[in-house]
């Protein structure tokens, strides 16, 4: 039986973004229920519920909550809207069409691990969604909802919403903290975790924004009514951003366990043009890439991990038959070179020379020994990097080479690029 | 050019407002882009004299982010997405033919200073609408030579022709603002 979406149910009401109106499809009533209940229930509420993060990592959102230290206050909630996967757009989606969502769901996060102060860090990029997210601070506040003892129940919050100015990492939850306490966004050592020792060195939870989207529903309708949606290690559904060559591309929610197959082929009404499936990425630009062979897996953490692959932020990047290679993997490794914040020394180099063999690849200067060298510098970066930013770069061209080394090597044979070329004669 | 005082009002304001100082860096560097379309050192000087912080440290903060300019630029910001996703559905041709429509290579300004345009590597959200563009912090999707005309187009010559000739101290040299307008038709 087909779920029906979750946050995405009332997308299509007009003016969901003023608080009236959000307020008709029953927001902010999960708000006003978690403050009827005491903080503990709600973080049992949210670990029974199974809610597992949709930033990328995937891991247990009630657990990370429970990892805040007794006693220790003030504690920060920050919500991580500082979307820049290649091949992500969801948060964005999230947060134009009801900011208020976003809102509640920091609101009953922040009460739940007794939080008195949250952030937003949105990406510079997203001003529209700033400003939209700004609106709605403004207009909770105004209802009651932001502000000292909050709806007579004795509790306090604040919410600062905080722009950052262009910076993949900042996505990364250490490097997110610094970068709002104002300094280069640099990661930090792990541990100590955000948890003991985030935000101005205090304990510290950071969620993303469609995690906390789901908050609300999981306070209104119960854990037991959540872990029905999914499969049994993904509870829920996720909002898939489908990208490349579909006829449809665009988000759309599903319920994690939906096959592949069914999301390119349904929603994204199939490959563009009358061509041929030839690859997809089912996480973003770092994630490892998955072939047509692939398509029954199911949209499901586990599923996809098994697969050979990471569901990451949940972005569907779909290539046809016409697409290089190893050109998809240069844009790829260029954005991670050009996104690495100089800390560490594999990321920082080993990105820099990765690039400069694609771009030799490309170009048709390269040797037959680059193939090999460009996994041997892989191998230096992943695992070896300070940060998974470092790591992830390696992940989508090493499985491009092991999927398609004939692409390379043809590179390499013909002296440029096949496909480009393929278009060039077709144009002429 | 020192600030002007309805800027340095706010950075001091944002130094109250967060639980270190600090923080205030990033919304005091949007601050004085905002005002002056660019981020001098002079400029930094002053943001680090209000918020009682070294200047290396906000210079340090400043250089890191690509989103602070360090020298003017044309009235319009536009710029191209070149990742995996936008390639995918054209985005080289696009970039291409807006480099052609505009007559200057890839981070120039156009002779007239209206348009300033780049290519870029780092993903801006809108992968679903690609190929796209950011005109002045607003997503065009869909981008096809024709709507690259109409923007362009638009870009040169404003339909409202209503703005100051010389602009006040609090006309943003650099919109932090969104538009106010709809979305533009795709």
């Amino acid at each position: 039986m087909p779920v029906k979406p979750l946050l995405t149910k009332d997308f299509a009401t007009e003016d969901l973004t003023q608080l009236k109106v959000y307020e008709r499809t029953g927001g902010y009533s999960g708000f006003k229920k978690a403050l009827e209940m005491q903080p503990d229930e709600l973080v049992e509420m949210v670990k029974k519920s199974g809610l597992r993060g949709r930033g990328g990592a995937g891991f247990p959102t009630g657990n990370k909550w429970s990892f805040l230290p007794k006693g220790v206050y003030p504690r920060y909630l920050v919500c991580n809207a500082d979307e820049s996967e290649p091949g992500c757009f969801k948060d964005r989606y999230l947060i134009e069409k009801s900011p208020h969502q976003v809102l509640e769901g920091i609101l009953i996060a922040s009460y739940a691990i007794g939080c008195n102060l949250a952030f937003i860090y949105i990406r510079g990029e997203y001003l529209p969604q700033h400003d939209a997210l700004e609106a709605a601070i403004v207009e909770a506040r105004q209802a009651g909802y932001i502000g000292k003892n909050v709806l007579g129940k004795g509790y306090d919050i604040d919410v600062i919403l905080h722009r950052g100015a262009g910076a993949y990492i900042c996505g990364e939850e250490t490097a997110l903290l610094t970068s709002l306490e104002g300094y280069r966004g640099e990661p930090r050592l792990k541990p100590p975790f955000p948890a003991i020792k985030g935000l101005y060195g205090k304990p510290t939870v950071v969620n993303n924004v469609e995690t906390v989207c789901n908050l609300p529903h999981i306070v209104l309708n119960g854990a037991d009514w959540f872990g029905t949606i999914g499969t049994p290690t993904g509870k829920g559904t996720r909002v898939w951003c489908m990208s490349g060559h579909v006829n449809r591309p665009g988000n759309y929610e599903l319920e994690n366990g939906t096959p592949i197959r069914e999301l390119i082929e349904e929603h994204g009404g199939g490959v563009w043009k009358n061509r041929k499936l030839k690859a997809f990425q089912p996480g973003g630009a770092s994630m490892m890439v998955l072939l047509p062979q692939h398509l029954d897996v199911a949209l499901d953490f586990d599923a996809i991990q098994k697969a050979g692959s990471l569901a990451g932020a949940g972005a569907m990047v779909v290539m046809d038959e016409t697409t290089c290679m190893v050109d998809a993997a240069r844009r790829y490794v260029k954005f991670f070179h050009h996104e690495s914040c100089g800390k560490c020394t594999p990321c920082r180099e080993g990105t820099f020379w990765m690039a400069n063999i694609f771009d030799s690849m490309e170009a048709g200067e390269a040797k037959a020994a680059d193939v090999d060298l460009l996994l041997d510098i892989g191998y230096s970066i992943d695992g070896r990097s300070f940060c998974p930013l470092g790591d992830a770069s390696t992940w989508f061209p090493r499985s491009v080479i092991k999927f398609f080394r004939d692409e390379f090597q043809q590179h390499i044979s013909e002296k440029g690029c096949p496909f480009k070329k393929s278009v060039e004669e077709a144009v002429a | 050019m020192p600030l002007a005082k309805p800027t340095v009002e706010h950075i001091r304001d944002l130094a109250q407002r967060y639980p270190s100082k600090q923080s205030a860096i990033i919304p005091a560097l949007w601050a004085v882009q905002h005002e002056q379309g660019y981020v001098t050192k002079e400029a930094m000087a002053e943001i680090a004299e209000h918020l009682g912080l070294p200047s290396s440290l906000i210079e340090a903060t400043a250089s890191f982010y690509s989103m602070f300019l360090t020298k003017p630029e044309g009235r319009h910001d536009v710029v191209i997405c070149v990742n995996a996703p936008c390639m995918l559905r054209g985005a080289d041709e696009m970039a291409a033919y807006l480099q052609r429509a505009l007559g200057v290579g890839d981070g120039q300004t156009t002779p007239d200073g209206a348009i300033t345009w780049h290519s870029t590597i780092e993903c801006l959200g809108a992968c679903g609408g690609a190929p796209m563009m950011q005109v002045d912090h607003h997503f065009e999707e869909n981008l096809t030579e024709e709507r690259i005309d109409t923007i362009i187009e638009r870009l040169r010559h404003p339909v409202t022709a209503t703005a100051p000739q010389a602009a006040p101290a609090a006309a943003p040299k650099r919109r932090t603002a969104a538009p106010k307008r709809a979305r533009s038709e795709s």
